[in-house]
């Protein structure tokens, strides 16, 4: 290990994911997001603060192996986030060292940092050679709703989702639904058509928007975008999920 | 070969009294799925009916259908009985009525005739007498001879749990050969045992051998007699299914009639009575449907047995708890599965007649187990929460491929080993003994030895650690001293004639013991070790609680430095028994087990410089402690699977909950996700998983709303046991749901 090994900034670390992709899962967080979902439950993992820490791809890889008797044929270590892919380097460092020693991998991303830019394009090429999965988030189809919703426009979260899809590379696309922002039944059928539009994915997974992160934004001292917004009924949740998944269409 | 063994594979169990030799050369592995099972018959679901309606007026009459008070239990005690004779497929009651407790006195007169005051009921003044005049009860046997130095620390609750006012129980007949070989042969064996015990110069020792096969045998001849009041003559094998398994059932309720142990377990049955139910579906004696009829009408009864408890009891052991435990699966020596069609249909019956805390159905895990049924148990833990796991890769090495839990997670070879029970040691309040020089915490009693105590404004771990080791030096001492009195007790006023008779004359004995409070003991430690405690004394210079600076590794992370003193922990207290000299010479083991007394043992227990502040409930058995567990589920498991359980042979017990929705999207991934984490933490050498899925709302929901149907059975696994969640106390559920449940957001 080198001494100049690019560090990873780490939120917590979750030992047991099973709703992070395939199998038991090592599901590290990483902190720093640019984006600001009304909806986050992690306003936490937004900035690096006095609970980070720095964790070198050795590092994490030797925690996260000491799971590995749970997870069998599927599972392997997800990197969520914060947003993963505001810390590519370390990521590639750490997908690298993981794939040699045969892990499966996977990222739950929402693409913000996306570009076609370099250098990040080529690592991010680079990148996709040792990843097995993305979980992408859309948080919405219509680029100025996201804009209200996230303070990020959609265009290239869109870009890296045709891109995956090019290149094959499997993705679990996974949609937050919050009531009064994302789910009238006209964004869900745009999105369904973007959807419908990829060869890549795998599996469509509607997230039912929730509270148990509001204490959060109140302990950071926030004012909560969301107040007074109730989570989706059980009707919405089962409608959004027909529509994403082909089951329902446009009459 | 005699009639009723047509077409087994004989061998040396013919001759011998063996049945495992039986079960091995005779048994039908089984890889395949569930699909074969049956649903409840109509009888089934009549009869469960019936008793569902029974225990909704037990709970309705505060905990207690009916009591005895003028007849004094025993196997002969009572004529025939039945919950309802045209239905019932397997009979047999503890007494003359479905759910009424018996009157045992022989544990102690005070307790039986308390349990009984307790709910009303008023014991005739004749047994008083008798039993305090002119019959000696254990109890009484054993203060008798208490020493006051014993008396003091069972006061002081740091010996706690004791078996001295209640059956030891951890017995497990082996009821398997009642079918197998019929009362006479049994009877024959132990009187061939009885004329061996004949030797030149017989001393003390053979006297109360000769005394034991003699009430063994008396024991024999009672349960043919009890057997025939219900028209059986249990003298002969067993010729079919039906018959196996009425007269093992026959066998344990002779037990369940004459003792009223802490655990009365049923042993490892499954695989042997597939034997008898292969066989009879093969000649066409026999429909699947009929044969599940047999194990739901079998486990009905073990969900039927009762004991008379009192209020203290029910406060260690919540719920009313009798551990009928009984195992399914496992593999042999020969690396076959073991894993029958009976091990699914005994699972079934959480299917067939809903959730049940009893009888403690109890998975000998390996990784290597048939896929299909590994999923089938997943499958019910998911939707029943009733099972438990217990790794058979380490057992089987220990024990063999026979052995049957005796209690909670306790493994003894069946038919071959007793256990001697021994409740528990606390250790966490041992270390505040350290650190006050023997004084209790709580009571200020000088308890343990006046060693001085420590005096300084911030603990030093190396002084701490060299205190606590000569304050456990004193506790294990004492301990087993109690504890031999104990047992020698029971042995001369309470002893086990029909477990005993059914198990080998030449018996193996161990001598279990066990540890509370050991996750506190252990970051306790480690504050020490790696933060700053500050020591707060009150007026008298006892350390009344601490103030701990810094942060500190805690166990249930997989930080080496904090599970690396849980090792340290559990093989310093195990060698100190094992220096101590134990009744009949028995084999020490330790556990670290505390089942529900957990909260019990730490309303007596100071705070503690991990944080815990006086009065809270310990952690239960190996968990971590609440809120230590920072890294989700996986890391306390790998935490709690480095404790080596080849120094903790009495089990290591870990209950876990996780949230449905945590454990994945569907039941299907639910399933896979269960198993993997099963295989993964047995892999490691982990010995035993209670294995909860619901969520904290379920409970909160059951605890304030006790009276909807849904939850009349809901059942959970806690420490050691399965219990219907609705009959913990209050103090309990609160507990239950402070406890970590594994969710995330």
């Amino acid at each position: 290990m080198s001494d100049n090994a690019v560090k990873g900034f780490v939120h917590s670390i979750e030992t047991f994911g099973s709703v992070d992709g395939p199998g038991v899962r090592f599901v590290v967080f990483l902190s720093g997001c640019a984006m600001r979902c009304q909806f986050c439950h992690n306003p936490d993992t937004w900035k690096h603060d006095e609970n980070t820490v720095e964790y070198t791809a050795d590092e994490l890889l030797n925690k996260a192996l000491a799971y590995r008797p749970y997870w069998k044929s599927k599972g392997g270590i997800t990197v969520s986030g914060g947003e993963p892919l505001l810390q590519i380097d370390f990521l590639l460092d750490l997908f690298k060292k993981a794939k040699k020693q045969g892990v499966n991998t996977c990222i739950d991303t929402s693409a913000n940092p996306f570009t076609t830019k370099e250098p990040f394009y080529s690592k991010w090429k680079e990148l996709m050679e040792y990843t097995d999965l993305l979980l992408l988030d859309i948080k919405h189809i219509d680029n100025e709703q996201h804009k209200i919703l996230t303070g990020q426009p959609n265009t290239n979260i869109l870009e890296m989702a045709r891109q995956l899809s090019d290149m094959g590379k499997p993705v679990w696309i996974r949609h937050v639904l919050v009531p009064e922002r994302n789910d009238k039944d006209e964004y869900l059928f745009r999105l369904a058509d973007f959807i419908h539009s990829l060869k890549n994915v795998e599996r469509v997974e509607v997230l039912p928007y929730h509270t148990l992160g509001v204490y959060k934004w109140k302990a950071l001292g926030y004012d909560y975008p969301l107040e007074g917004i109730e989570p989706p009924t059980k009707e919405r949740v089962k409608n959004a999920e027909m529509i994403l998944n082909g089951e329902k269409t446009r009459e | 070969m005699r009639e009723e063994w047509t077409n087994f594979a004989g061998g040396k169990w013919e001759s011998d009294i063996d049945v495992r030799d039986f079960i091995q050369r005779n048994y039908t592995p089984y890889d395949g799925d569930q699909s074969f099972l049956e649903g409840p018959t109509e009888a089934t679901d009549k009869l469960w009916g019936e008793l569902k309606e029974l225990q909704k007026e037990e709970r309705a009459k505060g905990g207690v259908l009916d009591m005895e008070t003028e007849v004094v239990s025993g196997i002969t005690a009572y004529g025939a009985a039945y919950l309802d004779k045209d239905l019932e497929k397997v009979v047999g009651l503890q007494t003359d009525k479905p759910l009424k407790r018996a009157f045992m006195p022989y544990g102690g007169i005070k307790m039986a005739e308390q349990s009984c005051q307790m709910y009303g009921y008023t014991p005739s003044p004749k047994l008083h007498e008798i039993f305090t005049k002119y019959h000696k009860t254990h109890n009484q046997g054993v203060f008798d001879i208490y020493t006051p130095e014993m008396k003091l620390a069972r006061h002081n609750k740091i010996l706690t749990g004791l078996p001295d006012t209640y059956g030891r129980g951890r017995i497990v007949g082996d009821y398997r050969r009642v079918a197998l070989y019929g009362i006479d042969r049994l009877i024959e064996g132990k009187k061939e045992d009885f004329a061996e015990t004949n030797r030149q110069g017989m001393r003390r020792g053979d006297f109360q051998l000769r005394e034991e096969i003699a009430d063994q045998i008396r024991a024999l001849n009672d349960m043919k007699e009890m057997a025939l009041s219900y028209g059986f003559d249990i003298s002969q094998p067993a010729k079919n299914a039906a018959e196996a398994v009425q007269w093992l059932y026959f066998g344990y309720l002779a037990a369940i009639k004459t003792q009223n142990g802490a655990a009365m377990s049923v042993g490892r049955v499954s695989t042997f009575l597939d034997i008898y139910i292969e066989r009879d579906l093969e000649n066409g004696t026999l429909t699947e449907s009929q044969a599940q009829e047999l194990v739901d009408h079998f486990v009905m009864k073990c969900r039927m047995v009762k004991f008379a408890r009192i209020e203290s009891y029910n406060q260690l052991f919540s719920g009313d708890p009798v551990w009928a435990t009984l195992e399914v699966a496992g593999l042999g020596m020969d690396g076959r599965s073991m894993v029958t069609k009976n091990d699914y249909r005994f699972l079934h019956t959480l299917e067939n007649m809903g959730p049940s805390p009893e009888p403690n159905l109890t998975v000998l895990y390996s990784s290597r187990l048939p896929e299909n049924f590994k999923k089938y148990a997943a499958h019910i833990s998911v939707t029943t929460s009733s099972i438990q796991y217990e790794n058979d890769d380490v057992m089987r090495p220990v024990w063999g491929d026979d052995y049957s839990i005796c209690c909670c997670v306790s493994a003894t070879q069946t038919g071959k080993e007793i256990q001697f029970f021994g409740a528990r040691a606390n250790l966490a309040k041992c270390l505040l003994y350290a650190i006050n020089g023997g004084v209790d915490e709580k009571t200020k009693m000088q308890v343990g030895p006046e060693y001085t105590p420590i005096t300084s404004e911030y603990l030093d771990y190396d002084e701490v650690i060299k205190k606590y080791d000569t304050m456990m030096d004193w506790l294990a001492h004492l301990y087993v001293g109690t504890l031999n009195m104990i047992h020698y007790m029971h042995d001369k006023y309470y002893y086990e004639a029909a477990e005993m008779a059914l198990i080998d004359t030449d018996v193996r004995r161990t001598f279990a013991t066990g540890i509370a409070g050991f996750s506190h003991v252990v970051d306790s430690l480690s504050a020490i070790k790696y933060a700053k405690v500050k020591v707060i004394r009150d007026e008298d210079g006892i350390a009344v609680d601490f103030e701990t600076e810094g942060d500190f590794p805690r166990y249930g992370n997989n930080d080496e430095r904090a599970d690396k003193i849980a090792v340290d922990l559990l093989k310093t207290f195990m060698a100190k028994l094992k220096y101590c000299h134990t009744y009949r010479d028995s084999e020490p083991t330790t556990s670290i087990l505390t089942i529900t007394s957990n909260v019990v043992y730490g309303k007596a227990t100071g705070s503690l410089p991990d944080g815990r502040k006086a009065g809270e409930p310990l952690s239960p058995g190996a968990n971590p402690s609440y809120g230590a567990e920072q890294n989700g589920l996986l890391a306390s498991l790998n935490s709690v699977a480095k404790l080596p359980y080849e120094y903790a042979l009495d089990g290591i017990s870990n209950t876990q909950t996780i949230n449905p929705g945590a454990l994945g999207h569907n039941d299907d991934e639910r399933v896979d996700n269960l198993v993997n984490v099963m295989d993964g933490y047995f892999d490691q050498g982990a010995h035993h998983l209670n294995v909860n899925v619901f969520g904290t709302e379920k409970l909160i929901d059951a605890m304030e709303h006790p009276e909807k149907e849904e939850y009349a059975n809901f059942t959970i696994r806690v420490s050691g046991y399965a219990v219907k969640f609705i009959d913990l106390t209050r103090e309990q559920q609160l507990d239950v749901i402070a406890r970590t449940c594994h969710d995330r957001m």
